[in-house]
């Protein structure tokens, strides 16, 4: 099979889901005529008519509390915001509804709320935000950040069948900028499970979606400098695979964690802290984090750039815990 | 038809005015026995009384039908009753009891019933309900079950933007929904006058392209003609229906509250306006309730009442170790609900879809003018995807186009990725 792009691989998953499953639709802004403002959804409304890809009015709790009511007849509703920072509109709707609803009343409700989020593309304030740590700390949903083509389309597929709330983050950077070879045919990536991208001795850096790439690419820096760093992509924040991330660091003793959400309330707090309670022994240096400015996403290229982590930040970061 | 009206009352069945009837009973009974157990401390948290508003909890939910959806909200205990709630499920919930409806994990009217009952939870948060609702008929209509969803707002909870939200994409999807406005005149302490500058909270339809009814909250008989006539509407495709349902708050928010604030005249208005006391002069008027047939629904529901408090009180608290279970649902059987299909699947799925979509852009969405490829798409794609069909083969994750300067070209990077996972 021909590579395909991280976002073909998002538009496979939903429209194999669909043609398998009819009780899978998609709800949002501009996702049947126009087929998605990142054409995630093109040609699904032809193929699944306009009761499957519903096109919503510019209301986002109102196209959460709709897939959450669909999901109680039985129906997997995909319902996506157009930018991932919508979500904050419907904030309300998805924490205290949605997420709580197993727990309170045993109503599972297996929707799916996907779009486009991250920034390095010049998007601005409010296009451009990671809100991942705002629902890590609301129990009741699972959340996925994917960072490979072959993983977006598993994870979604996954995703779309599980039973409780998933909220899942397609960083926009990456939706054609990487293309990957796919299997043909069916396959699922399980939540809640991590992979080791680039195996190392010397020290872990644990990172998800574009900034996996860019620890990536400092590891292969760092790898000329004599020091191996192992990658792990952890592709779920909810559930943590804290195996995968405990029997690292019982091998590296050292562990550096990268994301692009800001610093402050970021999940590299939560993972030190996990780290403190569940390998204090094993740790022979600091848990250090690499992670965006505690600003909002500025806009200028300049400015952006210094918000955001690089290989080079990740780079210095990683020869002083290496130095321990 | 004017976009608010009212409905002439035909007349109804023996039967159905006596089940109105019990129902409105049964419901006071039900918050007077809580209101007790309230005083004894039995209820651990909030009470909330829909003194004097029982006519249209009771109204509205008697003109669903047993396959329909509906979601109460804290003055609608009537509803749940009407629907086939037990009483007892209402005072164990109250009491926070393990043999409650949500093993005490919430109280009040917060629980719900999606398998048997069609009833969904609410929240606390006014207004959600309305787009649940409405994701609940959109859904009822692609499954072809011609289900009508009903949920209630009051004055306060229609200020809140998710009202609006919900009501809008109901009209735009033309959704068999009905929302009873219950205008019972106060939200908490805030007059109706303090909180919306318009007399009757029915106009707002007309803002929404729907119909609306103004009915007298305090006689059952008009709310239940004035929702059957809107089910009927909505379930016949009509789209949404709001009818705002005048009535009186005659207890305060909750039972903390005195409701000083309220002025003596209006209260000594509305309180002369009883509904259960002028239904019963009504069905007396008209010889459809004696003393006797009163005293058989009196013991009735005084029998049930007794063996369900008493079923609550002996019920055992929660053990502590249910506190840390149910909040993801996992294992096989943990979601029991599979779509009940009443249409032909095969109008739903390739390669035939039923509906034509309800508008067509030529070239968009169709695959022709914008293509997978090259169709312009928001921010991430400054770089054109231009790439060698040749240099695809070779390096099967590429980065298309212009390797960024800020991150490394992934093209390695997710190679590896494949290699190992």
């Amino acid at each position: 099979m021909a590579p395909i792009t991280f976002l073909e691989a998002i538009r496979q998953a939903m429209f194999e889901e669909m043609a398998a499953d009819p009780s899978v639709v998609l709800i949002g802004e501009d996702v049947g005529v126009y087929g998605g403002a990142f054409k995630t959804s093109e040609g699904l409304l032809e193929k699944f008519g306009w009761e499957r890809v519903i096109d919503t009015p510019i209301s986002e709790s109102a196209i959460i509390g709709a897939a959450c009511g669909m999901s109680y007849l039985g129906l997997r509703p995909i319902a996506e915001m157009q930018f991932i920072d919508f979500i904050a509109c419907c904030f309300n709707q998805l924490t205290n509804f949605v997420a709580k609803g197993h727990y309170l009343w045993n109503a599972p409700a297996p929707i799916v709320v996907r779009g486009p989020s991250g920034g390095g593309v010049h998007g601005g304030p409010f296009h451009s935000a990671n809100p991942e740590m705002y629902f890590l700390h609301t129990p009741g949903m699972k959340i996925v950040y994917p960072s490979t083509p072959y993983d977006a389309k598993g994870l979604l597929k996954a995703s779309i069948r599980d039973n409780n709330p998933v909220l899942f983050f397609e960083h926009k950077f990456l939706y054609r900028r990487i293309k990957e070879e796919i299997p043909e045919g069916d396959y699922t990536v399980p939540l809640g499970k991590a992979v080791v991208r680039r195996e190392g001795k010397h020290l872990t850096i644990l990172s998800y979606a574009a900034m996996m790439h860019t620890s990536l690419e400092a590891a292969d820096a760092l790898a000329k400098e004599g020091i191996e760093a192992e990658v792990i992509d952890l592709r779920t924040l909810m559930p943590l695979d804290e195996e995968t991330i405990l029997q690292s660091i019982r091998k590296t003793n050292k562990c550096l964690v990268v994301h692009e959400d800001t610093k402050t309330g970021g999940i590299s707090g939560e993972i030190a802290a996990i780290l403190f309670e569940k390998a204090f022994h094993d740790l022979d240096g600091p848990v250090l984090r690499v992670a965006s400015l505690d600003t909002p996403v500025p806009y200028a290229p300049t400015l952006e750039e210094a918000f955001l982590p690089n290989a080079q930040k990740i780079f210095t970061a990683a020869n002083e815990l290496a130095r321990f | 038809m004017p976009a608010t009206a009212t409905v002439v009352k035909p007349k109804l069945s023996r039967q159905q005015y006596l089940d109105l009837y019990y129902y409105m009973r049964l419901n006071r009974e039900v918050e007077d026995t809580m209101t007790r157990l309230f005083r004894q401390n039995k209820i651990v948290g909030g009470l909330y009384s829909s003194l004097g508003q029982e006519a249209i909890s009771v109204g509205s939910a008697y003109a669903l039908e047993k396959k329909d959806w509906m979601a109460p909200m804290i003055r609608n205990i009537g509803a749940l009753l009407v629907k086939g709630v037990p009483p007892r499920d209402i005072f164990t919930q109250h009491m926070a009891k393990y043999t409650s409806p949500t093993k005490g994990k919430d109280g009040t009217s917060h629980f719900g019933d999606l398998e048997n009952l069609h009833i969904v939870s609410p929240i606390s948060m006014l207004g959600d309900l309305i787009p649940v609702l409405t994701g609940v008929a959109m859904a009822g209509r692609y499954l072809g079950q011609k289900i009508v969803a009903m949920t209630w707002i009051g004055d306060g909870g229609s200020s809140t933007g998710v009202f609006h939200e919900g009501l809008n994409l109901a009209a735009s999807q033309k959704a068999a929904f009905v929302l009873i406005l219950e205008n019972n005149q106060w939200a908490y302490s805030t007059p109706v006058r303090r909180q919306v500058p318009i007399e009757n909270l029915a106009d707002r339809a007309k803002a929404y392209g729907i119909s609306s009814y103004i009915v007298d909250g305090n006689d059952p008989v008009a709310v239940y003609v004035t929702a059957k006539e809107a089910v009927d509407r909505a379930r016949a495709g009509e789209g949404p229906i709001l009818i705002e349902a005048k009535t009186f708050r005659r207890r305060g928010h909750a039972q903390h509250d005195p409701a000083e604030y309220v002025p003596k005249e209006q209260r000594e208005y509305w309180e002369k306006r009883d509904p259960i006391a002028l239904y019963e002069k009504f069905l007396t008027a008209e010889k459809i309730l004696d003393a006797k047939g009163k005293k058989e629904i009196e013991d009735k529901i005084n029998t049930l009442l007794e063996k369900d408090r008493e079923f609550a009180e002996n019920s055992p608290m929660p053990p502590p170790e249910l506190a840390s279970e149910g909040v993801y649902c996992t294992g096989d059987d943990c979601h029991k609900i599979r779509p009940k299909w009443e249409r032909p699947i095969a109008e739903v799925t390739p390669p035939k879809s039923s509906v034509e979509p309800v508008w067509i852009v030529e070239g968009f969405g169709r695959g022709k003018t914008s293509s997978r490829e090259n169709a312009p798409i928001h921010f991430g794609d400054t770089q054109p995807a231009a790439e060698e069909p040749a240099a695809k083969a070779k390096s099967p994750a590429k980065p298309v186009g212009k390797s960024p300067a800020r991150k490394p070209a992934p093209a390695k990077s997710a190679a590896r990725g494949k290699a190992r996972r």
